[in-house]
């Protein structure tokens, strides 16, 4: 088995109305010096059997094209390999 | 003239929609998000609502529906498409129109009549306004915000290619107060506000929204004249 995690941010330019709810609510609920919040996405990707090069092609293409969407989102893609 | 209608999973507006293309004049074509056949349509509506629950992003999961290869492709081709709200969504998804819609900047879902001034006439579904008309239609959305980086926002506003822009009220933080925007080609229309639900005094506030409709069919008459 391996997986594969996918996360999402908002690009730092992109405004993130919820993280700055969430930030908001941090402060009121007695967390003091909230500079800021960013809310993203997290994929967790589990497949049969193990990665190799053409997995991670297609997860990286799938990545930039389904799970995230470039004009206003980033991705990062960590493999992570079970025994 | 056929003027295709597409159900996703999650549409709500379709059957306005297909009425307005009616009251327009237009004949009204179902299409269903799972079938690639376009039937032969002459332009193409993509309707307001939630496809696939907005899960993931908004439209993100029907720009990959059957449906869409084919009103891809066509749209490549000249063939007339508007999308409204979640249609927007779908045309920027698919890259047939740049930028993105996001969640509206005060986080609240929105429903008024929304005052909007046509910027741009030349495109398939604006042809039958004035340019700087301005126009009363309802807006309805949680995820509104057209945003797009400075380098885009300068060549759709050097190119003219805003077609609407929101008057009075930013009403979700839309970068440049933009409600529209077509192609350089100008068959393809994005709009967030709902023109077709103003196209009767019964049930809309106005009937403003009825020219995007009767628009695309001088389109066609237009281009028959002249071929």
């Amino acid at each position: 088995m391996a997986r594969v995690v996918v996360d999402v941010m908002l690009k730092p330019e992109i405004l993130d109305p919820q993280g700055r709810a969430v930030q908001g609510a941090l402060g009121r609920l007695g967390l003091s010096g909230v500079a800021d919040v960013r809310q993203g996405k997290q994929f967790v990707i589990t497949l049969d059997g193990a990665m190799d090069a053409d997995r991670t092609a297609v997860l990286e293409r799938l990545a930039a094209e389904l799970l995230s969407n470039p004009v206003i989102e980033d991705f990062t893609l960590t493999v992570q390999e079970d025994s | 003239m056929r003027i295709g209608v597409v159900t996703f999973p999650g549409s709500l507006d379709d059957r306005d929609a297909a009425r307005a293309v009616r009251l327009a004049g237009g004949e009204a074509v179902a299409l269903w998000h799972g079938d690639a056949d376009l039937t032969s349509v002459d332009a193409v509506i993509l309707p307001g609502g939630f496809s696939y629950g907005d899960y993931l992003r908004c439209g993100a999961i029907a720009r990959f529906a059957p449906v869409m290869t084919s009103i891809i492709a066509r749209a490549s081709d000249g063939m007339p498409v508007l999308g409204i709200c979640n249609g927007f969504q779908i045309l920027c998804e698919s890259h047939l129109l740049p930028g993105a819609l996001t969640r509206n900047d005060h986080l609240h879902f929105i429903c008024r009549d929304q005052r909007l001034v046509i910027e741009s006439t030349d495109s398939d579904w604006t042809r039958d306004f004035e340019q700087g008309q301005e126009i009363v239609i309802p807006l309805k959305n949680g995820e509104g915000g057209y945003v797009a980086d400075e380098k885009t926002l300068d060549a759709l506003e050097g190119d003219g290619l805003v077609i609407a822009r929101y008057l009075d009220v930013n009403p979700n933080g839309s970068r440049r107060d933009i409600a529209g925007i077509r192609n350089a080609r100008g068959n393809v229309v994005g709009l967030m506000p709902h023109p077709e639900h103003a196209v009767e005094r019964l049930t809309g506030p106005t009937t403003d929204g009825l020219p995007f409709f009767t628009s695309v069919l001088t389109a066609a008459i237009t281009s028959a004249v002249n071929a």
